[in-house]
């Protein structure tokens, strides 16, 4: 078959470069993968298309593109399975990372976010004689978050970093989850200090795109979700970062509602995650406040618990107080 | 044809034209619906951050009150659809689920696994069928460009929404509109993240994600964006114009309900379907659709 391959295209080298869509029209089969696809480009039709590959086998991670407006590895993803009606498919760069030529981008942002979480064993000293033990139970449970391939896959669909280049990202922190989680590793309080920062777990939005992207499984937004437990089980102090302070809250604030009425409680979420005496942040919510009074459709202040919440608080007392006994 | 209803928290809430709406289209269109009494939040992803244990056990309560009514349930929440499919997943573990039921035994609920959970959205294109809708409709809305926004809880993750034996779950936002004689408006934005999950804790990038959002919409021109997502309703109507600001940039973008789409195509008036009821005006879209405001 034939498959109209619309890359995205951008040369440095040109006068004011500009990225542009350029169309290949390249005989496929079934079994050509993106990257077959793109190096057929090249070979055959226009020598000039950069992009970068290794191993062809899903493990050097270094051909993250877009397929259609989201990250695959290249070399694992079968053209004919995106190609749209009129056999076409769009093929660009990997996002949120500076793109250096046509589908090649600058990897350097992705490795300092890397290095920023500190992704290396940090154990107790003295070494012991012979290695450092780990359970099996914790180690097997890491194996899917220790087979990130770096690819940058989910740092490219990742929907914060497109907003904030200074969020740590799916990746960064998925490692950093790697760590906390060895139990060889115990600087956790150090850790989870730092990760609690502007940038750091918190400001994930749970979009889920990262999961979505990674070929490996390491689901980066479940480590991220992982971390916050972690940090809220040990009462990490949330330091200077106020979107912390509201993480924590938030999330205890959502359960204490959920756990006393069964239902969301909107007015008191956001009055007691931010916090009543939050002057400047409650006098920001005063038009979004007046503007829904007007329209009729502020919450009820007054907020009902549902029919026969007897049941649910039961249900919530039973749990905390298995909880309470398990950590006993 | 006849489901539970599964309301959600915020149609009860914050965006109770949604509600309304739902229940006229519902009447209108024929689909019987009956509230679970009791019903509670589904820990809309948040819950399930601090105790995944209690979110799992609440939808497995809600899950067995639907059992007991022998029906499928509708929500019309792409968040509580996402969170109870994702629960489903986890309950069809059967020793996960008897431990979830030994907590439930207490007060005489079980859950026994494979309950049908389908948002409003996939009801109208799977079971009620895009040639019915067409028949029921008295109004074309030709000419109208509504820009599709799912949520993120709707689309992934995939498999738990059975995205591969419903493929068309994938464009049901768009099919829908096209068969309302809609131009449905193709938007990068339309599967991303609307910014409300970190509304509360970083607001100066949810307040950016929604003035992209809106802001790609308008300049695609769009007349409106369409939703089946009351959490993506709140942030892209109430805190559009302050998105707006931050980005120094003028966006004015009405964010519809799906059932007040629906509904207007269907011959519906505006405060039926509490068009009204919305931050950013929704009164030139509601005329462009013939509906009375």
């Amino acid at each position: 078959m034939q498959a109209n391959v619309n890359v995205r295209r951008f040369n440095p080298d040109e006068e004011a470069p500009k990225s542009y869509n350029q169309e290949y029209q390249v005989e496929v089969d079934e079994n050509f993968t993106v990257l077959d696809t793109l190096i057929k480009v090249r070979e055959e039709i226009d020598g000039s298309l950069a992009l970068r590959c290794s191993c062809r086998a899903s493990i050097c991670g270094s051909c993250a593109v877009r397929v259609n407006g989201h990250a695959v590895l290249a070399c694992k993803t079968h053209v004919s399975e995106h190609l749209s009606e009129d056999d076409s498919v769009s093929i660009e760069p990997a996002g949120n990372l500076p793109v250096i030529k046509d589908l090649v981008v600058d990897l350097n942002p992705f490795w300092d976010k890397i290095r920023a979480v500190e992704p290396y064993m940090q154990p107790s000293l003295p070494e012991p004689e012979a290695e450092y033990l780990a359970p099996n139970d914790v180690m097997l449970h890491l194996v899917d978050v220790m087979g990130c391939i770096m690819c940058g896959a989910c740092v490219s669909d990742c929907t914060v970093l497109e907003v904030d280049k200074n969020f740590l990202g799916p990746a960064a922190l998925a490692k950093a989850y790697r760590f906390v989680a060895d139990t060889r590793d115990v600087e956790d309080d150090k850790r989870l200090r730092m990760y609690n920062a502007y940038g750091g777990m918190w400001d994930c939005t749970r979009c889920g795109e990262c999961v979505t992207a990674c070929p490996k499984g390491v689901a980066p937004m479940e480590r991220i979700m992982a971390l916050r437990e972690k940090a809220m089980e040990a009462k990490i102090p949330t330091g200077s970062y106020d979107g912390a302070a509201y993480g924590y809250r938030h999330s205890q604030v959502f359960e204490d509602i959920i756990s006393h009425s069964g239902r969301l409680d909107e007015t008191k979420l956001v009055i007691k995650t931010l916090g009543l005496f939050n002057i400047p942040k409650m006098l920001g919510l005063v038009p979004v406040a007046m503007n829904a009074a007007f329209r009729r459709k502020m919450p009820p202040l007054l907020h009902p618990a549902v029919p026969g919440v007897g049941q649910i608080r039961r249900i919530a007392a039973r749990i905390s107080a298995n909880k309470r006994k398990a950590a006993k | 044809m006849k489901f539970t209803f599964f309301p959600g928290c915020v149609s009860r809430g914050g965006a109770p034209e949604l509600y309304q709406s739902t229940v006229a289209v519902a009447e209108k269109i024929g689909i019987e619906l009956e509230e679970i009494e009791g019903w509670s939040c589904t820990g809309a992803g948040a819950l399930q951050e601090s105790n995944p244990l209690l979110g799992d056990t609440l939808n497995a309560r809600n899950f067995a009150l639907a059992q007991r009514m022998g029906l499928p349930i509708m929500t019309i929440c792409s968040t509580c659809q996402g969170v109870m499919a994702q629960a489903k997943v986890k309950l069809e573990d059967e020793e996960y689920r008897a431990e979830i039921n030994e907590i439930l035994a207490t007060e005489g609920l079980e859950y026994t696994g494979g309950i049908e959970v389908k948002h409003m959205l996939w009801i109208m294109v799977e079971d009620i069928g895009l040639d019915k809708i067409k028949s029921l409709a008295v109004r074309s809305l030709d000419g109208v460009f509504l820009a599709p926004f799912y949520g993120c809880y709707i689309v992934r993750p995939s498999a738990a929404l059975e995205y591969d034996e419903h493929p068309q779950r994938k464009v049901a936002l768009e099919l829908v509109i096209k068969a309302l004689g809609a131009t449905a408006v193709d938007n990068d934005g339309k599967t991303r993240c609307c910014g409300f999950p970190i509304l509360t804790i970083n607001e100066k990038n949810s307040l950016a994600m929604v003035a992209k959002h809106t802001g790609e919409a308008q300049d695609l021109g769009a007349d409106a964006m369409v939703t089946p997502c009351p959490l993506c309703h709140l942030n892209l109507d109430g805190f559009q114009a302050k998105a707006a600001k931050q980005m120094g940039k003028q966006i004015n973008v009405p964010i519809l309900h799906l059932p007040q789409v629906i509904g207007a195509a269907l011959g519906m008036d505006g405060p039926s379907l509490g068009l009204n009821k919305h931050i950013i005006s929704a009164f030139d879209v509601a005329m462009k659709m013939g509906v009375r405001v």
